[in-house]
């Protein structure tokens, strides 16, 4: 609804009129800031949300230094984000739906993906659930509620509207949250989604990853305005900044924003804080566009360093137990990387299903049409002549990596 | 003469379509400091300041839509779509917009002066979001051209046509070349046409016809062809739209064989218009059925990539096919 207020001279706003606080509560040494109060968290939870932030951060650099060797063909780290996608994810309900961007990794170790199974996806082997089809990193799992990763950006945000209209009138108390950088931000989808959401009285919960760079793009060149909160008002929203970094205060603001969206039926906008400490991909270099000096300063307010202190001063947690951990994670990775890289690719006849829910005449032909030209020149198609006669010794193991590596 | 890679000649090509002319402008997403991610705008920025080559937001729709008002305007807007695979959000401006803005105004207004660059095509590990070859969409839109090259010197020759050209051109640049392709390219400024094929080889048993990345892909399978005395003519269409059919009907009167190859699906595909136009053209004298040397009609895979491409076997096994018939 518009409102009327008459002026009787001619009066503009700019947006000024608006001060959007952060909301903070962990200081980075661990401790809270003064008059903050921590969130309802126990020690096992508290740890849950821990051990998800270190698994992802380990998972991380391992797979970029695979990447590195040449065993993958493409990653994309998490790195300096742990906090705000895993204390997002600790705050909802693990049966409400997830639609991430491509860096959400965390959430699905929270939600309890295994190393077995990202090494499946990244290695597009045959137990891969996207059957090898798409680059690594787009997970996807139907049992933890967390849709299939594409690489368009901010097409899922308004997919997430729609999602969790569908959950409104199913009437189970769900809600759908869509993770999204402040880049993604710019495309249409987002604000068709925020209308709609608005409009519909959907439960969407729109995390807003500001993490300072849509690969090269600055934020300063990505909008004028301050930040992404301030869309909101647009739309009549709910709306909240947090300090991305600060688990505390990401797992609260999305707490109470769940709260919003389940029992009011209304959407949320949370913006959080943070910085992309690694590069946009394997096939980005960021010495082209920022200093060094500039990630140093965001490194020493890791996010993960930050939650560790507030943990060791409880005293739920000690430099022991993260030694511990961190080696035997390590060793868990490489283990699990090996069994993934030796299993074979999916079978040929994947290519062609799933592209309707039954493999139409034509695509069968075009299907048998390959299996008798494979079967030619079978050293040409190492993983498909393999997937034929699998007694085939080829070396259809061995992950190619390709030349230019997608430069996504 | 200097040696190029693709992605060297276009940035020529930009460099001195910039340099001639204040109204040539370049932008895209993370095409200023950085010179866009696969570098085809570096030191532009530097050169031209930052009015004439920026960063824009990440917004495909709003980048050609601000790219339609600014050649309505009268600039030269050269705008870069990061992926061909995500130039979809600006589907309804250039379909909607570009294609129609000369027709729709009778003249009063047009955005001939538009160049959008952007990289397409597979073989790079890419998946379904990073190899597409989506030609075949815009092919069916009157009002737009479409020019693809196939190494760097038709890129920069190309491209500089494309720029001046009085009509709007989808620029589409082979990325699995990019650095892959290198070659001789003159540093003056030079065109090369649009709407022409090149006859790069004589032959006399079969035309082999293609674009783009797949002229390499032809180029080794001729090889393998010749080898079994199969004397091939090959053609690089060169233009998607408008095309230039008398080149290839000429040849295909010639030979009385046609094979046309695109990584593009199958189904829908450019290489069915052409061989529509050719069977009408030259019916009698077609010793064999057009054959076509396409992509699956699946989405674009990523571990049987290999499997799912079409090449130079392929394309061999067409063309025995095709003389054998």
């Amino acid at each position: 609804m518009t409102t009327t207020h008459d002026v009787h001279s001619p009066s503009f706003m700019t947006g000024d009129e608006f001060h959007i606080p952060t909301f903070r509560l962990l200081q980075q040494d661990g401790t809270l800031f003064e008059g903050a109060e921590a969130p309802e968290l126990d020690e096992e939870k508290a740890l849950k949300i821990y051990r998800a932030m270190l698994v992802t951060r380990v998972l991380d650099e391992r797979m970029m230094a695979a990447q590195r060797q040449g065993r993958l063909s493409f990653y994309m780290q998490c790195t300096g984000e742990e906090a705000a996608v895993i204390g997002a994810t600790a705050a909802l309900d693990d049966a409400d739906m997830i639609m991430a961007q491509y860096r959400e990794q965390g959430a699905l170790v929270y939600r309890g993906f295994s190393y077995d199974e990202f090494m499946n996806q990244l290695f597009g082997n045959e137990l891969d659930y996207g059957k090898g089809r798409q680059m690594p990193i787009h997970y996807g799992s139907r049992k933890l509620h967390y849709m299939t990763i594409s690489s368009p950006l901010a097409t899922q945000i308004p997919q997430a509207t729609g999602y969790a209209y569908g959950q409104k009138l199913a009437g189970e108390g769900h809600c759908t949250i869509t993770f999204f950088g402040e880049g993604a931000a710019s495309e249409g989808d987002f604000h068709a989604a925020l209308n709609m959401a608005s409009v519909h009285k959907v439960p969407v919960i729109f995390f807003c990853r500001n993490n300072g760079y849509a690969i090269s793009t600055p934020a300063s060149e990505q909008f004028a305005a301050d930040g992404i909160a301030p869309r909101a008002f647009g739309y009549r929203m709910h709306v909240i900044r947090v300090d991305g970094n600060d688990v505390l205060a990401v797992y609260r603001a999305t707490q109470d924003a769940r709260k919003i969206a389940v029992e009011k039926n209304q959407p949320v906008l949370i913006e959080a804080m943070t910085y992309r400490l690694a590069a946009h991909s394997s096939s980005d270099d960021p010495s082209g566009y920022r200093s060094r000096k500039e990630e140093e300063a965001w490194r020493e307010k890791d996010p993960i360093l930050r939650m560790q202190r507030w943990l060791i001063d409880r005293g739920w947690w000690s430099e022991e137990e993260e030694k511990e951990l961190q080696d035997s994670l390590r060793r868990e990775v490489l283990e699990t990387m090996k069994r993934a890289e030796k299993r074979p690719p999916p079978p040929l006849e994947s290519l062609v299903t799933d592209v309707y829910a039954d493999v139409t005449p034509a695509l069968q032909r075009q299907l048998d049409a390959l299996k008798t030209h494979i079967r030619k020149y079978p050293d040409a198609y190492p993983k498909g002549a393999r997937s034929l006669d699998p007694d085939v010794k080829a070396a259809g193991s061995e992950y190619k990596a390709g030349d230019e590596q997608g430069g996504a | 003469m200097p040696k190029m890679n693709m992605l060297q000649a276009i940035n020529n090509a930009l460099d001195i379509a910039m340099a001639e002319d204040d109204k040539v402008l370049c932008f895209g997403e993370d095409v200023g400091v950085f010179g866009g991610v696969f570098r085809a705008t570096s030191h532009l920025q530097e050169k031209y300041g930052r009015e004439r080559c920026f960063n824009t937001p990440l917004v495909e729709q709003g980048i050609i839509g601000f790219a339609n008002g600014l050649a309505a305007q009268g600039s030269v807007p050269v705008a870069e779509i990061q992926f061909a695979d995500y130039i979809f959000p600006a589907f309804d401006q250039i379909v909607n917009e570009t294609a129609k803005f000369r027709y729709r105004s009778g003249d009063l207004f047009n955005v001939g002066g538009l160049t959008i660059r952007t990289p397409y095509g597979g073989g790079i590990s890419g998946g379904h979001y990073h190899s597409q070859s989506p030609e075949a969409y815009f092919a069916h839109t009157p009002g737009l051209k479409i020019v693809v090259p196939r190494n760097p010197y038709q890129a920069k020759g190309l491209l500089l046509s494309a720029i001046r050209d009085p009509d709007p051109v989808i620029f589409f640049e082979p990325k699995r070349l990019y650095r892959a392709a290198v070659g001789e390219v003159p540093e003056e400024d030079y065109q090369l046409p649009i709407g022409e094929a090149e006859v790069i080889k004589e032959g006399s048993d079969v035309t082999v016809l293609g674009w783009g990345a797949q002229m390499e892909v032809i180029e080794r399978t001729v090889e393998l062809a010749e080898k079994e005395g199969i004397s091939c003519e090959v053609i690089d269409l060169r233009s998607i739209l408008p095309w230039d059919e008398d080149t290839v009907v000429e040849s295909v009167l010639k030979t009385g064989r046609l094979v046309i190859t695109h990584e593009a699906p199958r189904t829908g595909g450019f290489a069915g218009e052409i061989a529509a136009t050719i069977q009408e053209r030259c019916f009698l004298y077609l010793e064999s059925p057009i054959e076509r040397v396409t992509g699956l009609d699946t989405p674009f895979p990523l571990t049987l990539e290999k499997e799912y491409l079409p090449d130079h076997l392929k394309i061999f096994e067409a063309i025995k096919a095709s003389v054998a018939y």
